[in-house]
Order: C-alpha cells, then structure tokens, then sequence
C-alpha cells in the first residue's frame, strides 16, 4: 500500500510562481500595492483619462460650450462631427488644408531634425574636440528657450526687411516676403520650370475638398520659415538623447571595426547606428507626435496666415472650439489628430524593428568567409 | 470614541452641504426654467444682491483704467460690488466661463462672435429693455439684431474712411480740392501720389478694408436681412475687378506686401500715401510725429457712397445672477456723458446719436468717421460667418493674379451654406 502512496507523495508538487493570494505572510500585499499606486491612479484619472474621456464624449455630442458637456440637454449625434470635416463644404477643405500643411511640415521637419541632432550629438562626442562642453550648451540652448521668445525671434528674424533677407540682398538676391507668402515651394519650383497649372488628373480630382494639384503644392514659404525654425529649436533636444545613447556604445566594437580595415563612414554607419537604433525610434516617435500637435507657433506667429497655410489640425480645432463653439469638431479633429499620430508611430515602429539577418547578406557574408578561407 | 465623534460630524456636515447644494439646484432651476434667453420681458431679469464681474478686452491701460473709473463711479452710486478683469484673451476666458457656468456678468461681444453664443443660449436678449434704445444708431442695432432680437447695446463703433498724409499729399501739387469722390478720381491721385518707396494707397489685404469698394459698389456678402447670400453679385465683381486693376499698375498695395503689418504701419511709415482705416488709426499715429494726417470720407462707387462699420456690444450672460443690475451699469456706460469721456480717453466713437454733436466739436479732424455712419453697412454676423470671411481673406491674398469672380464664387458658395 504504502509503496503505491510513495512516489505519488514525494513527486514534487508544481510551485505555484507566485504566493497564493490568500495566503500567509503575503496577506493584504495587494491591498497595501493598490495603496501605495492610488494616488497616481487618481491624479492620472482625473487629470488625464476622464478629460480624454469626456472629449471623446463631445465629439460625438452637439455639446454647444453652454454649461456641463454632461448635462441631459446635450445630445448624442453619432458621427456628424467627423463627417462635418470630412465629407463637402468649408469646414472639410479647412481639415484637407490644415492637414495638407502638416504632413509637409512632418515630412520635412522629423527627417531633418534627426539627422540634425545625430550629426550635432556625433560631432560634440568626438574625443578630440576642444570645449565640448561650451558647444553642447549652445546647441541645447535652443530647446530650454521659450517657444513663444523664438517665435517672435523668427518673426523679425523672417520679416520683409529683416536680417534674413538682408543677408539674402548682400549675396545680391531678393528674399520672399516670408511670413506673408502663400506659394507653396513645390509650385515655386514648378513654375520656376514654366509648369504653372498642373494636369487635369491632378486639378480635376479631390480629397477632402482639396484638389490633388494642391496638395502637392509643398510647404509655403510661410511654412518652411516655422520648419527651420522647429529644426532649430527641437535638434538641441534630440541630440542629447543621441549623446546619452553614444556614450553607452562600447568602443570595443568600433576598435574591432578598425582592425577589419573600416573607414570612419563605414564604422558609423555599419557599427554605430544600428546600436543607436532604440534611440532612433524615440526620437523619430517624439519628434512625429510634436510635429503633428504643433500649435504655440501658430498661435503666437502666423494664427494661420498667409492664406490658410501655416493652419494645422491642432489650432483648427482650438479655433473650431474656442473660437466658433463647434467643440463637436474641434474634439472630432483633435481624435483624428490622434488616430493619425497612432498609425504614423506603429508604422515606424514596424520599420525600425529587429529584422533577422536576411539570407543573402548571409550567403555573401559565408562566401566572402569561404574565399578568405581558400586564399590563407 | 473621539474618532467616532468626528466621523459623525463630516457625515452630518457632508449631507448638509448635499442638501444645501440640491435645494439651491432646485431652486436656481425654477426660477431659471421659465426664461427663456431670447425676448425675455422686463420681469424676467434675475435680480440679487450679488456684485458683477466685467470683463473686457482692452486695447492698453488708457482703455482699462477708464473702465474701471467708471464702473467704479456706477459701484458706488448704486450699491452694488462690481470688478473689471481685463481678458488676456477675451474669447478663450468668456468660453471657459460659459462651459464653467459662471461667466462675467457682462463683457465685449463683437458682432461675429453674437450669433454662436446667441445660438447656444449663453446670451440675455436686453436690447428692448433699454431705457436709452431709441438714442442708438440704427445701423448698429441691426448689427446686434439676431433672429429678430436686439440683444445688446452698441458700447461704440467707427466706420472706415479714407486716411491721407497730409505732408506727401501736398508734395504731389495736390490741394483740398483734388479730394476724391470718386473711383476715378482716388485711381488719379494714387497715381500722383506713387513714388519710390511710396504707393499711393495701401490698405490691408481682407474682406475688412476691401469690402467698402464692394459696398460703394453696391455690393454685400449677405443680403441686409441675412437670409440670402449674394457674394458673386456683379457690384462685388466690379468692386474686386478695379482693386485689382490697381493692385496690378502698382498704385494700391496690400500693407504685407509693402512690408508692414497693417495700413496703419504703412501709413506711419510713409510706404503709403493714403489708407483705409477706422478712428483707431488715431491712437496708433503717435508712434509718428512726423506724419500730418488728414481724414476724408471715402469716394463714391457706381453705386454711391459706401463704407463698412465695426463695433463691440455689451454682452450679458444668460447664467448671470443680477441681470437688472447689469442691465443698470449697461445703461450707465453707454449714457451720451459716458461715452464721451470714454471717447476723451481712449478714443472710441459714441454709439448713440445725442452724443454726436459734442463729439464732432470735440474732434473736429475726425467727423468723417462719424459721418459715415449714415450709410456704413455691418459686415455680416451669420452663423459661421467669420469662417467663410476668413477663407474670403485668405484668397483675397492673391487677388493680384487670381479671377475675382472665382473667388467670389467659392464665397458664395460657403455663405449658401450657413444662411438661409
């Protein structure tokens, strides 16, 4: 009997990976853990989730910014604030516009500041130079001034008879009138080659009130004067995220590299870079979710102007809200804002995965391997 | 035991508070229920011994201390507190006070904000209950008349008119009699007038300035009743057409593209010789000394005189707890006496016509301003409106090479849209 009870009592019972939750000592832990977590839950509920919550609410909502947005007068209305801004009429081709010049600033703007700070961060890490510290501060600077202060730095920086164009006039050029010029760059260009009207394919057709032909039409030059200035004033942050991220790459690698005969190119591109690659995504993911909320310039700067092409979705909604008391569409814009900055991050994020090494840079590694094998 | 005590007592405090705040629910919501915002009678005023808060939009310290001083006046005279915040950002403050529920009991409204806040019931209809109605421009009541209801007094307007550097004027060999009266005659002196850095007119690019060639014209972007749009009339097309004809031989000019801000920049630098700007300008020629202006009324189109007008009301909210009192300080500031010392502080022109008079031997420069008011026209204060004149100004920018008529076409097109 008791041989057939044996095994069965000394086979090691399953360990349970975490204590029971009843049981001894560990009583009341989670008690105590949702404690200690409650005041973050609380102030993040408050000030984060139930605002997002209830903007989710009014953009379905005909709320008119009378009294509570929950208040039984105000009424569900389903989806007429998102089709308010994305089916016909002035409020879409305002959306399509606001839109339109954004993703040229995206476009011009993240591209640009990555590569801007990298380069500063590689430039201001190298062993050699001299007053690292002096250049790290004045390429940060920047960042730690108020938006508002560069703003009004550019305004006069940008204006008709400003410094910028006086430089321009010394090298005997004549400077646009920036901050008032409406001709988006694309167009400029075109025009600069006798294409003054596009093709019929592109005038004919539209999207979200917009005709193909301008949305190509490209950063005015109103809107390329702000992209230099956010390249400006947000590289001097990146870049020290960049540094922090150079700082923890190992040189032994880059020494390896230069036994194997790389070049200084070949050693960034090839051994530094790609251990820069999480730094990468954080910047890129930053710098895309700022680009597509920019707002203080706008507001501070052109509010729009000229001709509607420094308008983005952020301050559309703001005006849309506080300025006409649609809130409906201004909450609307500011969830599609949203929506647009989820899928622009996974995308990316999809793009700077891992990949595993691919099978033909595998076979040219192997072969090379072989030959070096046959010829020692 | 002691900590039972306390608990006892915040729970006794707690319902108290709970029922306080039920019953003084149930009571705001009986007296509140039956007025409705628009063509409330004089009994329907709320009434109660609760200060006012007023809260404009100043345009510098000159403004905001002369709003103070007299509602400070008015305070003390009736008894009842009453504060002046000036706004930061007028439009922005007055939303967070209505979704709070507790906005200023009265404040500056310009006429394209009136009929978003009319709609969404924050405002109290009070123009029929003034004691001094029939003393306000006719014109600028209209301008505050929406649905058929007036619901605000005019607190002060100005028309736009023709603005003339007196100095450069005379360098040209011209004298008062070349004043223009009409389009031929100003196209002829901004002719004479354009030299060197100097173009003879220069006004700002928008639907603000350029529209008083459109109402000379005979032209308007919303019929005079609001209910039809008529912004691709011909008058509006000729009006553009011979804009732009200037625009085009140089002799007019868009203040940005001479590289100031506004026709009162312009005008001060001496980049233009002639503007189109309302009795504001005024306080901003201080910044030039040099410059001796001369205020004439503007030529008179195809269509005869026309010009445009632009003025602020008082505002009441619909959530105020002492509208009789505010409707009391309303009249005490848009009193002719009142709107003359405003007028010696600050500038603006009176809005009732017995102050007339007197403002014109006060400022005997500017009665062209206030002439004007016999034939100004209001720009239109639809639903949404501003939207489409803000759309109208940025294609405006490019009026230079654009097709008027395209332009106005696409106007008329978003205003279908919001009237009628």
């Amino acid at each position: 009997m008791s041989a057939t009870t044996t095994p069965a009592a000394t086979a090691p019972r399953p360990v349970s990976p975490r204590p029971s939750r009843s049981g001894g000592t560990r009583r009341g832990e989670a008690g105590a853990g949702w404690l200690f977590v409650s005041p973050v839950i609380l102030i993040l509920g408050t000030f984060l989730l139930v605002p997002v919550l209830m903007a989710l609410w009014v953009s379905f909502s005909d709320w008119s910014g009378r009294g509570s947005p929950l208040s039984p007068n105000v009424s569900f209305i389903g989806l007429d604030n998102y089709a308010a801004i994305t089916t016909e009429g002035l409020a879409t081709r305002d959306f399509g516009t606001a839109l339109r010049n954004n993703a040229w600033y995206v476009l011009l703007v993240v591209p640009l500041q990555t590569a801007l700070s990298l380069f500063l961060a590689v430039l201001v890490s190298r062993r050699i130079l001299r007053a690292r510290g002096f250049f790290r501060t004045a390429f940060y600077f920047p960042s730690v001034t108020s938006s508002v202060a560069i703003t009004v730095l550019w305004m006069f920086l940008f204006s008709f008879a400003g410094p910028v164009n006086a430089i321009i006039a010394w090298f005997g050029g004549e400077g646009p009138n920036w901050f008032r010029d409406p001709r988006g760059l694309v167009h400029v260009a075109l025009s600069g080659l006798g294409v003054t009207s596009g093709p019929d394919a592109l005038t004919q057709n539209t999207a979200l009130g917009l005709s193909w032909w301008d949305w190509l039409a490209g950063p005015s030059v109103a809107m390329f004067a702000l992209i230099l200035m956010a390249v400006f004033t947000t590289s001097g942050t990146f870049m020290l995220l960049f540094i922090a991220a150079l700082q923890n790459v190992g040189y032994d690698l880059t020494e390896a590299s230069m036994m194997d005969g790389a070049n200084a190119w070949q050693r960034f591109w090839r051994i530094t870079l790609p251990q820069l690659r999480p730094t990468l995504f954080t910047v890129v993911t930053l710098g895309l979710i700022g680009c597509w909320q920019v707002f203080d310039q706008i507001y501070t700067g052109t509010q729009g102007d000229p001709a509607k092409t420094t308008m983005t979705p952020a301050y559309l909604s703001y005006t849309a809200a506080f300025g006409n008391n649609n809130w409906g569409i201004g909450a609307a814009i500011a969830f599609i804002l949203f929506l647009i900055i989820i899928v622009f991050t996974i995308f990316q994020r999809w793009a700077l995965r891992d990949r595993p090494v691919s099978r033909r840079r595998i076979r040219a590694y192997q072969s090379s391997a072989q030959r070096k094998g046959a010829a020692s | 035991m002691k900590r039972h005590t306390a608990r006892t007592l915040l729970a006794t405090g707690g319902l108290a508070v709970v029922t306080a705040l039920t019953l003084t629910g149930c009571g705001q919501g009986f007296e509140e229920s039956p007025a409705p915002s628009a063509s409330a009678p004089a009994g329907e005023l709320t009434s109660s011994d609760d200060g006012l808060t007023i809260m404009i939009g100043s345009s510098g310290d000159a403004e905001t201390k002369a709003v103070q001083d007299a509602v400070a006046a008015w305070s003390a005279d009736s008894g009842v507190d009453a504060e002046v915040i000036a706004a930061t950002d007028l439009v922005q403050q007055l939303s967070q006070g209505f979704a709070a529920g507790s906005p200023p009991d009265l404040f500056y409204l310009s006429t394209d904000q009136l009929a978003s806040y009319a709609d969404n019931g924050s405002l109290q209809a009070y123009g029929d209950l003034l004691k001094n109605k029939s003393d306000f421009y006719e014109s600028l009541v209209k301008n505050f008349t929406y649905d058929g209801t007036f619901y605000c007094a005019p607190k002060d307007f100005s028309t736009l008119q023709l603005v003339i550097n007196q100095g450069l004027w005379e360098d040209a060999g011209l004298t008062d009699a070349d004043v223009p009266t009409t389009w031929d005659q100003l196209a002829s002196v901004a002719e004479k007038l354009t030299g060197g850095d100097t173009t003879g007119l220069v006004f700002g690019g928008e639907y603000a300035r350029i529209g008083v060639f459109m109402a000379q014209a005979g032209g308007r972007l919303v019929s005079e009743d609001g209910t039809t749009a008529e912004a691709n009339s011909d008058a509006n097309v000729e009006a553009l057409t011979y804009v732009q004809d200037h625009l085009k031989d140089g002799t007019f000019a868009y203040a940005a593209d001479v590289g100031a801000g506004w026709g009162g920049e312009a005008f001060g630098k001496q980049l233009g010789a002639m503007t189109i700007e309302g009795n504001w300008i005024t306080g901003a020629l201080g910044d030039y000394p040099d410059v001796k202006v001369t205020v004439a009324e503007l030529p008179a189109g195809p269509a005869g005189q026309g010009t445009l007008q632009f003025t602020n009301c008082w505002g009441m909210a619909a959530d105020s707890p002492n509208q009789q009192a505010a409707l009391d300080l309303v009249e005490y500031l848009t009193s002719a006496d009142q709107q003359l010392a405003f007028s010696k502080a600050f500038g603006p022109m009176p809005s009732v016509q017995s102050a007339a008079d007197q403002w014109k031997s006060d400022n005997p420069d500017l009665v062209a301003f206030l002439d004007g008011s016999a034939y100004a026209q209001g720009v239109p204060t639809n639903k949404g409106a501003s939207d489409v004149v803000t759309d109208f100004n940025a294609q405006l920018g490019s009026l230079k090479t654009a097709d008027p008529k395209a332009i106005l076409d696409s106007v008329q097109s978003n205003l279908e849209a919001i009237v009628g």
